[in-house]
């Protein structure tokens, strides 16, 4: 059976606070909900569909659910497969939907990890020890950028892929994010800057990290009779795809992603390729993850990436395939540490012709979301859509 | 410069084996009795058949460096995956070694460094990689 077609993203909402010092985690969840099912000219009474992941407090749906007074849930689903866990969520979301287990899902995001002043990218974390891996790997002083930054490595070694080639993806965000009034970071930057810019990681800079903010998103999907009956432009799921990679025995291969796999199944379904795709919202929790997704989901071939990226070419209006046109996560959002639900948003922004007129690509009928979470060095999930303007 | 404190890897009956083959200043792989394959991190099943047919063997502790990165943290330290001779891909340190010779390819042999509870109490000791 396919998901081709069978649900609708209806309501899309991203909150535009990047630092919630005076907001509960809970309170933030409930603000995106509220304006992604207002964006969809719903309310709270319709959903009987609901979707959280390990941001979301409590035991997830029982927590949320209660505090949201969503009283008449026929479905809940709580995969956590970290930043990707929402464009999976939409995936599950038409899948409930297709088999009549609701009609319409709400999926929130939220945290406020800026507020908290976690050093998410370099500090050491607890060992669980219920956690298989974390003895063989926390003592060694696993963290989120040093596991990016072992695949950037190796990726420069195989392919000769530059710091430079990395810093145009940071350019490109920058771009974009300069017409983003909530972006955390809008100003342009050069590929000098970014290259001079501190070592976090060698060979991953300052820059070549993602910002760390509060904030959320939500979305809404709905059976397709019912996106028609709204008043917003309807977005239609085409193709769906995960993946989730791991060292499976110890032997991981650090220049690819799940990408691979959960692209190939999302461009199957479809029955499009990459070369349909007008825009592209790419996971870029680091620069790095934008490209080896982007050589992953086909856009180019293996070790094709840094050619790929250089001048501008994922800048909208100037390269062949815009990407991240609200600044991603390099620039603009990456709220609760969780990049996956913004992807989407700025990908239905594309399809309804509202992103920003200066980024706005046009005539985007088909657009690729694509999300990377937990470690890409260590073991991570990925899911791909493919959404299309009806 | 102060080296970073390691902190003790939690044990459990499962791994137990492996961290007193540590303190003893021995490293060891998991082997795959199905299919003849070592692995790592260690565990009573294979992941790759996932039957119990398992055994904990002993590495020869030689490897090369597949891929490293250093962390420009208050006490930068070099996190790498090691290639062991046995095939596993190990995540580790590299010690004994100078950040700016650290190159993918260099070949390496396992030391143990000691390791630290939260209140200071000692814990296994941790492989760690140095220039062969």
């Amino acid at each position: 059976m396919s998901l081709r077609g069978s649900a609708c993203i209806v309501g899309a909402f991203e909150h535009p606070t990047r630092k919630a010092e005076d907001k509960s985690v809970a309170q933030l969840h409930a603000e995106v909900a509220f304006g992604a099912l207002a964006d969809a000219g719903l309310t709270a009474a319709d959903v009987d569909g609901y979707f959280c992941a390990g941001d979301a407090p409590g035991m997830g749906p029982l927590s949320m659910a209660d505090y949201l007074g969503l009283d008449r849930l026929s479905h809940v689903d709580s995969t956590d497969i970290g930043g990707s866990s929402y464009l999976a969520h939409v995936a599950h979301a038409a899948a409930a939907i297709a088999l009549g287990r609701c009609n319409i899902a709400l999926i929130t995001l939220a945290g406020r990890p800026r507020s908290e002043g976690m050093a998410t990218g370099t500090a050491a974390r607890a060992q669980n020890a219920s956690v298989p891996d974390d003895a063989f790997e926390i003592p060694m002083g696993r963290t989120v950028a040093g596991s990016y930054a072992l695949c950037a490595m190796r990726h420069m070694h195989e392919f000769g892929t530059t710091s430079e080639d990395l810093a145009w993806i940071k350019v490109a965000a920058s771009q974009h994010a300069q017409h983003n009034p909530h972006a955390m970071l809008k100003k342009p930057v050069t590929v000098e800057e970014v290259v001079n810019s501190p070592l976090v990681a060698d060979p991953l800079h300052r820059l070549d990290c993602c910002v760390i903010s509060d904030g959320g998103g939500a979305l809404v999907v709905a059976r397709p009779e019912i996106a028609r009956s709204l008043k917003r432009p309807v977005v239609s799921i085409r193709g769906t795809g995960e993946a989730v990679k791991g060292q499976f025995g110890g032997y991981p291969d650090l220049t690819f992603s799940g990408a691979r796999f959960s692209g190939a199944r999302a461009f199957a379904e479809a029955g499009v390729t990459p070369a349909d795709i007008r825009y592209a919202s790419i996971y870029d929790s680091f620069t790095i993850t934008v490209l080896i997704q982007l050589e992953d989901l086909g856009f180019c071939a293996k070790g094709e990436g840094g050619r790929f990226v250089r001048d501008g070419n994922l800048i909208s209006g100037v390269g062949k395939l815009p990407f991240n046109t609200d600044g991603g996560g390099l620039c603009n959002n990456h709220p609760a540490n969780r990049g996956g639900m913004t992807k989407v948003i700025e990908a239905v922004r594309q399809l309804r012709g509202e992103a920003h007129p200066a980024v706005q690509v046009a005539d985007c009928g088909l657009a690729l979301a694509h999300g990377t979470g937990g470690l890409l060095g260590h073991r991570h999930g990925s899911a791909t859509l493919v959404l299309e303007r009806q | 410069m102060t080296e970073r404190s390691i902190a003790a890897p939690v044990v459990d009956p499962s791994t137990r084996p492996v961290w007193e083959a540590a303190a003893a200043g021995r490293l060891l792989l998991g082997l795959c009795r199905d299919t003849g394959r070592h692995f790592h991190y260690p565990r009573p099943v294979s992941p790759f058949t996932l039957s119990g047919n398992v055994d904990l063997v002993p590495a020869s502790g030689l490897g090369t460096i597949y891929s490293f990165t250093v962390m420009r943290v208050a006490q930068p330290y070099a996190c790498a995956y090691v290639e062991l001779a046995e095939g596993p891909r190990i995540f580790t340190n590299i010690v004994d070694c100078a950040f700016e010779e650290i190159r993918i390819g260099m070949k390496v042999r396992v030391v143990f460094r000691p390791s630290q509870a939260a209140d200071g109490t000692p814990g296994a000791p941790v492989p760690m990689f140095a220039p062969a």
